[in-house]
């Protein structure tokens, strides 16, 4: 079982993020995913986060006790949810530009890139988010490759398909690099 | 009956609760939705007015809640299956029509989406602060079905059920949800349409003229028409005869009322559901529902790996109340855990039924996070050290 925290600012598709990582696991690896959100009431900009928890078999409790993979993609976000991440497992995934992490806790394991300036050089900075998707999927390896790539394309506007299979591809491709060292 | 396949989105989805439950409606054959939108309910009322106009459903948003549930009342009349959705203080202002809705025996399904209350409270966050509201709220005497979905899935097939339930017995089946469930996202699977069993709605056969619209057959539920296709008609709220016209005696309050609580007594056998896990050896029962009853499960799971015997009483239907199988576990089990997010509803329906034969902690829960299943575990740590039978409930604050 993995224990998942998505946090960022609204308007950065946190929310999207978790979706399409719930339905990858849920339908396409056909594991047991569960996705819950919150954020505050402002459409953008406030702060938003959305839990996933995925399981080989039913998740029991579909909130997050002990997490194991915290995603920042704002510092606020950083700054909330890092105390919730595993000592023992946890593994902190954020985007190096928006995000100055602490000193390193326990066993945490950080890993970094710079998804938002990925997603500019591609042309638009609203797929930031499918970059980081590419790196969590890369590095955690919760979720499998082939499992995103269908689940990618039903998740976005078709006429936005291209673009963000290139981001997840460029967050998948990064991801690899930094594990291998 | 089977479900008509237009309504029916069969295969494989990630929905939310509020996005399964509006699937659930469309696929218990639900075509009229009366509505006054309030978070955390909103997203069912979306949902179905998207899909709506392809399946040839229609809604109306009214001015007020009162006024939504009369608009659903007055839809069910005409032969379509109706429900309205709500949350929290919407539900206070449904009690009116609630009980209009009882006593006129029309089938109709309420969705609440329990939210913080009292009052206005806090209304985007979840609660269960509902359950007896949904039971008692209304005035004067009568029963009612209420189910408590924890999961998309559940939320999906408790819809169904609820529609299936109002039709048999003609009420208003209640189906008492929270934010929670409402906005978690998980695997619903929908059957093929004939797959999907729905309790046809019991008519009047009998030639115009002949029809009385309260006389009851042998099993207490008087049979329906549609308005508009040529039977005399005539419903009301006053306390009525066999052919709904006010009779306003002492004979006739007996005669009207006392088989609006039989028709559901009689049958509470066969409406009470369940669902138990590791409950056959258990020294400690945590009987939970809707989304606490998934932090039981993980408690359980913690507790049985400590070596505590431990299980869950999980309720599929809040109302009626499982009495029988909670008297019989009191006898086998040493005590109940009763988790729930309000400062206690359903836990003095446990230990009522419980006949001071086991001890009852109770695990409140009133801020606007989720049930712990740390408490719950720590409670049912306590409760299996705990020798003595108690009197009365015990309030279990956590370590």
């Amino acid at each position: 079982m993995a224990e998942i925290r998505f946090a960022g600012y609204g308007g950065q598709g946190i929310i999207r993020s978790g979706i399409i990582a719930g339905m990858a696991a849920s339908i396409y690896d056909n594991k047991h995913a569960t996705m819950s959100q919150s954020f505050g009431p402002e459409a953008r900009g406030g702060a938003c986060s959305s839990q996933l928890v995925v399981s080989d078999t039913k998740v029991l409790y579909p909130y997050i006790t002990d997490a194991d993979v915290l995603v920042a993609m704002s510092q606020a976000g950083y700054d909330k949810f890092e105390p919730e991440l595993s000592e023992r497992k946890g593994v902190l995934l954020y985007d190096e530009d928006l995000v100055k992490p602490k000193a390193s806790r326990g066993k945490i394991k950080a890993y970094a890139i710079p998804a938002q300036r990925f997603a500019e050089q591609l042309g638009r900075k609203i797929v930031a988010n499918v970059v980081m998707l590419g790196f969590f999927t890369a590095v955690t390896k919760i979720v499998t490759y082939e499992a995103m790539q269908k689940a990618l394309p039903e998740s976005v506007p078709e006429k936005a398909v291209e673009l963000n299979m290139k981001a997840f591809e460029r967050g998948y491709q990064h991801g690899l690099e930094v594990t291998k060292k | 009956m089977k479900a008509d396949p237009k309504g029916v989105l069969t295969g494989t989805h990630e929905l939310t609760g509020n996005e399964a439950c509006a699937e659930g409606a469309f696929a218990a054959g639900c075509r009229f939705l009366g509505l006054y939108p309030i978070v955390p309910s909103v997203e069912i009322s979306e949902r179905y007015l998207e899909r709506a106009p392809e399946i040839g459903a229609t809604f109306i948003q009214m001015e007020d809640e009162v006024s939504a549930l009369a608009a659903v009342l007055g839809a069910s009349w005409t032969g379509k299956r109706s429900m309205t959705v709500t949350s929290g203080s919407g539900l206070s202002l449904m009690m009116e029509h609630l009980g209009l809705g009882i006593m006129l025996e029309t089938p109709c399904v309420i969705v609440d989406v329990q939210s913080m209350g009292p009052g206005l409270g806090l209304p985007t966050r979840a609660s269960q602060g509902d359950v007896m509201q949904a039971r008692w709220g209304s005035h004067g005497d009568y029963e009612v079905i209420a189910l408590a979905p924890s999961s998309p899935q559940e939320m999906f097939d408790y819809t169904i059920k609820a529609f299936n339930f109002s039709e048999r017995y003609r009420i208003p089946a209640v189906v008492l949800s929270d934010a929670y469930i409402a906005r978690l996202k998980e695997k619903v699977v929908i059957p093929a349409a004939n797959k999907i069993e729905l309790e046809p709605r019991r008519y009047y056969n009998g030639a115009p003229g002949t029809y009385l619209p309260y006389k009851r057959d042998k099993d207490y539920v008087p049979r329906m028409v549609d308005i508009g296709k040529g039977y005399r008609f005539h419903v009301t709220g006053l306390t009525h005869d066999d052919r709904g016209y006010p009779i306003m005696f002492e004979e006739c309050q007996e005669y009207n009322v006392h088989p609006l609580m039989w028709k559901i007594r009689k049958y509470v056998d066969d409406i009470v559901e369940f669902q138990e896990s590791q409950i056959d050896d258990a020294d400690v029962v945590v009987v939970a529902y809707g989304v606490t009853a998934r932090a039981a499960h993980s408690a359980v799971e913690k507790a049985r790996a400590a070596g505590v015997k431990a299980g869950v009483l999980k309720l599929t239907t809040v109302w009626p109340f499982p009495e029988k199988r909670i008297a019989t576990l009191a006898k086998k089990a040493k005590a109940f855990v009763v988790p729930e997010m309000n400062f206690g509803q359903i836990v003095s329906e446990v230990e009522r039924c419980s006949y001071g034969e086991a001890n009852v902690f109770f695990v409140a829960h009133g801020d606007t996070g989720i049930e712990d299943p740390e408490n719950i575990l720590s409670a049912i740590q306590e409760a299996s050290r705990t020798q003595k039978v108690q009197s009365g409930v015990v309030e279990y604050r956590g370590a």
